[in-house]
């Protein structure tokens, strides 16, 4: 270090100088600004700071002089030696911000690590896309004014047939393809429970209109079972998400912009859905309902997607409602399978399974949801 | 139901080039779903009637081998002469005189094979005669295709065999029995096409031919199960008469084998009418017939061989042998139609559609007959079917007819009055009154105006039309669905989400954050299940409501807990190769109540009272929401960081209580030891002193019988007994420094922290503002079987800066409680 305040070459001095010596207190101030300038970091600069500066510096040794001087002599003095120490003052305070700025920058460098690496100490979970979806069209009906129903999985057939206009003995029933619960004390204990797995989710719908009176708008999605085998395109248990309105002045036109609105929000705004008449114990009249998919695979067009219709006038009867003065609609549709051909799924285990792979891809990043690529494609 | 376009033809005026595609496209617009349109495979070139003049049996071969001469008519002979063509041919089913179909040298037959003549068999073989296979018109290949004496020899083949026949197959919807019969469809045909259609039924039932004798005595003591029965006789049919082959070609194009004569007539009236009829071999009937439910212990061995124990519901055909048919859905095999039967008895039926319905089911027998019968036939036709059926049996099998008996009436139903405005009212659609008429009519309904709505008297074959709802479907469905107005309802202002949906949201969400894959399991188990779980015997999950017909035996009942449905997903993620795994499932089990009554009967003409709709409530079991996860493996993965960290316990618990603080709730961890936990490391999660689930490491034994990895973790809450929280009020936040201070006490190594953190917080007082355990000891610096376990707290009030002396006092209040309540001591 060259900074010693005793027989540095740069001071030009070993005693403090004389106080009224314009020239020697000259020559200490440019002797201090000199090393400043010449410090080349904050540690160095630290010892120019107690050599020029600090309490045993030449100009403070100086200044501690005046008060030795005749009196009229002091003020003089005092202003040359106060002026020199308040240069070299300003000169550290500029110097040491320019040390500290370059010190900073070489510890940054210094830090320097590979963003590259992987970091993948929290591995994500997914939702399953039945559950996603179920919320997709929660949010797309409770946007306007509509609630969610829900209701038990395990219901009484009263609910699950007899309510919807399905005759002890009808067809329909039996095409149910119903999982029956064995009477309390097991099959050796006779008769009919009385209860089954829910076959679709309307016995919520009766739940519905049972318990509040209308306007009644809800949807119910849940999980709902028939007793077909698990293959590649029918599941034992899947999701179902149903719609019910029921107000004074309902019709099908109603039933009809509501499966619009509901098809443009799920596949784009070029979708739109077409009825054909059909068969449903609970409605009357009934249809079948296509949707238009521009993202269908082989090219867009019509896909099956739900049944659908004017709430049998029975059925009201049965939840109390004058169907002369009410009307409603319902319409009902799978999640499974709007998930299979809205995101091309072509194996219906995949959706059962579990299958972590299968579900995270839901989640992954893919750049944009694949219903409205196909949607802007047209 | 499959109809041949040729056959509906017969019944509606199609425009000329109609195809099987345009009609199945107009059928599914009035609402039947094509299933199929089956178009035989083309042909090129001719196709002839011949008739075959010479037969020569040619021997010396490996199989007998005939070299035939066939009139193909004037011009179809070699070099376009008159001549006979000579054709080596290796069927027999033919004499000299048959009619058969020629394909002369240049066609092409289905599948590419081209006709040439060509020398074989020492012969010049100058044509081809075909079989039904080879002509691709349906799979019958022993022999070659005769066709009916009357064919013309000469004439373009085509038609006759139905070469361009197209077969529409649609799906009918279990309301519309009457279209499953060509008669039905092609009604529905005329009026979606709205072209003209002619009901033969109808107008052979208008002039029906007098019987001067009955055909059987016959006795209905079920009116309710029968509302008609006819009975019509033929005696002296050739019992080996063929059927000729218009009738085979058209059952078969309606997909129903070809049996005989007397069986393929009946099978063609029920697929052209809709009149499933029965044949007896009146021969083998013992006495009268007598219609009525079976009696107890009664057996009857159908058709089929099956000896059938009847139940008491079942309706039968008896004779004084007793039932020698069950009613509507297969015959009996005593009286069945034999190579000897002369004498042929045949039954034209309405069989209520209930009893059908369960007898078809309680005996596993859905037959074309019982699927007809169980939507409901019509009942107006009975007796023109078993006439026409007869007339036909005659026709190609000789005798006579000899009698009909027709027992009962054809029920006249209700007439409807239609508002004019009520279509309107439903469909939004504005409909002329001479429209709905028009519609209405089209469909068989005798239309009269009544001033500002309609009497409407549905037509014998549509008991489904009964109220106004019923007719106005009718009317828009055949106008059709397609020029409806969209217009979206506004629903009233709604409140969102409830409470309870949006917790299960939250959670759900939360989970998946947390880095858990989100399962949908299937609910059922076995008891295998639950022992491979280690629950005891006893166990409240083991007490569950089963299915009477599961898919898989071995899980015929609901799940009671999660967690066997969450494992399964787990080892199916394992054995595709998984290590790591962090699954949660939220979703309903089923709780059996201890007696839970059977349902009340509820009627559906009225709404059930409160009272009723309380007990069918209570006669369901409890279906609370549970959360369940399970944890295998690291849940911190391993990396250039550094080794990973197993899933333990703890991540197990603190699941639990994230789920708790998602749902607002403060859980409470005690000790506990339930299965399928370690008992030594599973958590009970309460609120307050209500258990609501455990969580914790699964038991080594659970682990091993799964092969799930050691150790792997597991936590199942019922979601519906979290409590919804109150809003939260908002908390006065001190301004004041706190003082921190740390104690360490040592406690007796059982006893649980969280009951020194009680004793703390309790003793502390409202200035401890918290209490955290932040470092647990055991060794040298204290005692044997005893802990060290250091606490951090946090004194402070609300008002004022405190001196360390406050502080130190409520340090010391804290572990003077805890001591008290645990024995701690001070380290």
């Amino acid at each position: 270090m060259s900074t010693h305040p005793t027989g540095d070459p740069t001071t030009g001095a070993t005693t403090p100088p004389d106080p009224t010596d314009a020239d020697a207190v000259d020559a200490a101030l440019r002797a201090g600004l000199l090393a400043v300038e010449r410090a080349a970091d904050l540690d160095e600069l630290k010892a120019v700071r107690l050599a020029h500066a600090g309490d045993r510096s030449p100009l403070a040794l100086a200044n501690r002089a005046i008060a030795d001087l005749d009196r009229d002599r002091r003020a003089e003095a005092g202003r040359a030696v106060g002026a020199a120490r308040g240069r070299l003052r300003a000169a550290i305070t500029d110097r040491t911000e320019i040390l500290t700025a370059l010190r900073d920058e070489e510890v940054l460098v210094a830090e320097r690590v590979d963003v590259t690496l992987p970091y993948g100490r929290h591995p994500a979970g997914a939702r399953h896309p039945v559950a996603t979806v179920m919320e997709q069209v929660g949010d797309i009906f409770t946007a306007m004014g509509w609630e969610i129903a829900d209701g038990p999985e395990l219901e009484a057939e009263w609910y699950n047939f007899d309510a919807l206009n399905f005759g002890p003995d009808h067809p329909a029933r039996a095409m149910q393809d119903t999982f029956y619960v064995q009477p309390q004390g097991g099959p050796s204990a006779g008769g009919s429970s009385g209860l089954v797995l829910r076959t679709h989710t309307s016995p919520v719908q009766i739940r519905t209109m049972m318990d509040r009176t209308p306007p009644i708008y809800v949807v119910c999605p849940g999980r709902v079972y028939r007793s077909d085998e698990l293959d590649a395109t029918h599941t034992p248990v899947f999701h179902q998400v149903e719609g019910l309105a029921v107000d004074r002045h309902l019709d099908m036109r109603h039933l009809k912009g509501t499966l619009d609105h509901f098809a443009r929000a799920m596949f784009g705004p070029t979708s739109r859905t077409r009825l054909r008449p059909s068969f449903f114990p609970f409605t009357e009249p009934s249809a079948e309902m296509d949707v238009w998919f521009a993202g269908r695979k082989g090219g867009a067009g019509w896909v099956e997607w739900g049944g659908c219709g004017m709430i049998d006038p029975d059925v009201l009867r049965a939840c109390g409602l004058d169907p002369s003065v009410y009307s409603g609609f319902a319409f009902g549709m799978g999640i499974e399978r709007t998930i299979q051909f809205r995101h091309d799924i072509s194996d219906m285990r995949d959706l059962v399974e579990g299958d972590v792979r299968f579900t995270a891809a839901f989640s992954a990043p893919t750049g944009a949801d694949p219903a409205a690529v196909a949607a802007e494609g047209i | 139901m499959r109809a041949p376009l040729s056959w509906l033809a017969e019944d509606v005026d199609l425009p000329a080039g109609t195809t099987a595609q345009q009609v199945a496209d107009a059928l599914l617009r009035v609402g039947f779903e094509t299933e199929g349109v089956h178009i035989p495979p083309a042909t090129e070139g001719l196709l002839v009637v011949g008739v075959v003049r010479t037969i020569e049996e040619l021997t010396g071969f490996k199989k007998p081998i005939r070299w035939c001469t066939v009139d193909v008519g004037p011009g179809n002979g070699p070099d376009g002469g008159d001549a006979p063509r000579g054709i080596i041919c290796g069927a027999r089913n033919f004499a000299v005189g048959d009619h058969v179909v020629v394909a002369l040298p240049g066609t092409v037959l289905p599948g590419g094979f081209e006709i040439a003549s060509r020398q074989t068999y020492g012969h010049v073989s100058d044509g081809m005669i075909c079989s039904v296979r080879e002509l691709g018109i349906g799979t019958e290949h022993e022999g070659i295709l005769v066709l009916d004496p009357d064919a013309p020899v000469g004439a373009d083949a085509r038609g006759l065999i139905g070469a361009d026949d197209g077969v529409v197959e649609l799906a009918v919807t279990p309301d519309r029995g009457y279209a499953l019969s060509i008669r039905g469809l092609a009604r529905e045909t005329g009026a979606a096409l709205d072209v003209p259609f002619r009901d033969e039924a109808a107008a052979r039932s208008a002039a029906l031919p007098a019987r001067e004798h009955p055909a059987w005595p016959v006795t209905v003591e079920d009116e309710q199960g029968c509302a008609r029965f006819v009975a019509v006789r033929v005696q002296g049919v050739d019992p080996s008469a063929p059927s000729p082959w218009w009738l085979r070609r058209r059952v078969q194009a309606a997909g129903i084998r070809s049996i005989s004569l007397a069986v393929d007539i009946t099978n063609y009236v029920m697929v052209g009418w809709g009149q499933p009829l029965h044949a007896f071999d009146a021969g083998r009937l013992r006495g009268g017939i007598t219609v009525r439910r079976a009696r107890p212990g009664e057996t009857l061995r159908t058709l089929d061989g099956t000896v059938r124990r009847l139940a008491g519901d079942d309706l039968v055909v008896a004779d004084e042998s007793g039932a020698v048919s069950l009613a509507g859905v297969m015959g009996g095999e005593s009286t069945e139609i034999s190579g000897s039967t002369d004498d042929v008895l045949l039954e034209a039926a309405w069989w209520d559609p209930a009893a059908i319905s369960r007898t078809a089911r309680r005996h596993k027998l859905p037959s074309e007959a019982s699927r007809r019968f169980e939507r409901a036939v019509d009942p107006a036709v009975a007796a023109a079917a078993a006439e026409y059926a007869a007339e036909l049996l005659v026709r190609y099998g000789g005798g006579e007819i000899t009698g009909r008996t027709d027992v009962g009436r054809v029920p006249v139903l209700p007439s409807v009055q239609l508002p004019l405005s009520e279509p309107e009212r439903l469909t939004g659609r504005s409909y002329e009154p001479a429209v709905i008429a028009h519609r209405l009519e089209q469909l068989g309904a005798v239309v009269t105006s009544a001033g500002r709505s309609l009497t409407v008297l549905p037509p014998s074959w549509r008991p489904d039309l009964s109220r106004p709802a019923d007719l106005v479907e009718e009317v828009a469905r055949v106008d059709g669905y397609d020029d409806l107005p969209s217009v979206l309802p506004a629903a009233p202002p709604g409140t969102g989400l409830t409470a309870e949906q949006q917790r299960h949201r939250r959670i759900a969400a939360d989970l998946a954050s947390a880095g858990l894959t989100e399962v949908l399991s299937f609910p059922f188990v076995g008891s295998a299940d639950l022992d491979r779980l280690g629950l005891p015997a006893g166990d409240a999950r083991r007490r569950s409501a089963t299915l009477s017909n599961p898919l898989d035996a071995d899980r015929p009942a609901m799940a009671t807990t999660l967690l066997p449905g969450l494992i399964d997903a787990a080892v199916r993620n394992l054995s595709r190769g998984a290590r790591d795994l962090a699954l949660f499932e939220i979703a309903q089990v089923v709780l059996p109540r201890a007696d839970q009554p059977a349902p009340p009967a509820l009627p559906v003409d009225r709404r059930p009272t409160d009272a009723e709709l309380r007990r069918l409530s209570s006669s369901l079991p409890l279906q609370p929401q549970h959360v369940a996860a399970v944890l295998c493996g690291d849940v911190d993965p391993a990396g250039w960081w550094g080794p990973g960290r197993a899933a333990s316990w703890g991540d197990a618990v603190e699941l639990a209580r994230r789920v708790g603080a998602v749902a607002g709730v403060e859980l409470r961890v005690t000790a506990a030891s339930v299965a399928p936990w370690h008992p030594g490391r599973c958590a009970r999660i309460s609120v307050g002193d209500w258990p609501v689930g455990y969580a914790g490491e699964l038991h080594p034994a659970v682990c091993e019988r799964y092969g799930l990895p050691p150790r792997s973790c597991a936590l199942e809450l019922d979601l519906d007994a979290l409590p919804l929280p109150a809003p939260p009020r908002g908390p006065r936040i001190s301004p004041f420094p706190p003082v921190r201070l740390d104690v360490a006490v040592v406690v007796p190594a059982a006893v649980p922290a969280g009951d020194v953190t009680a004793a703390l917080r309790d003793g502390g007082g409202p200035l401890l503002e918290s209490v955290r355990l932040f470092d647990v000891y055991t060794g040298d610096q204290v005692p044997e079987g005893s802990v060290s376990l250091a606490f951090a707290l946090v004194v402070r009030a609300p008002d004022r800066t405190l001196t360390a002396a406050e502080a130190v006092q409520v340090r010391d209040a804290a572990v003077a409680a805890a001591q008290d309540r645990t024995g701690a001591t001070l380290r």
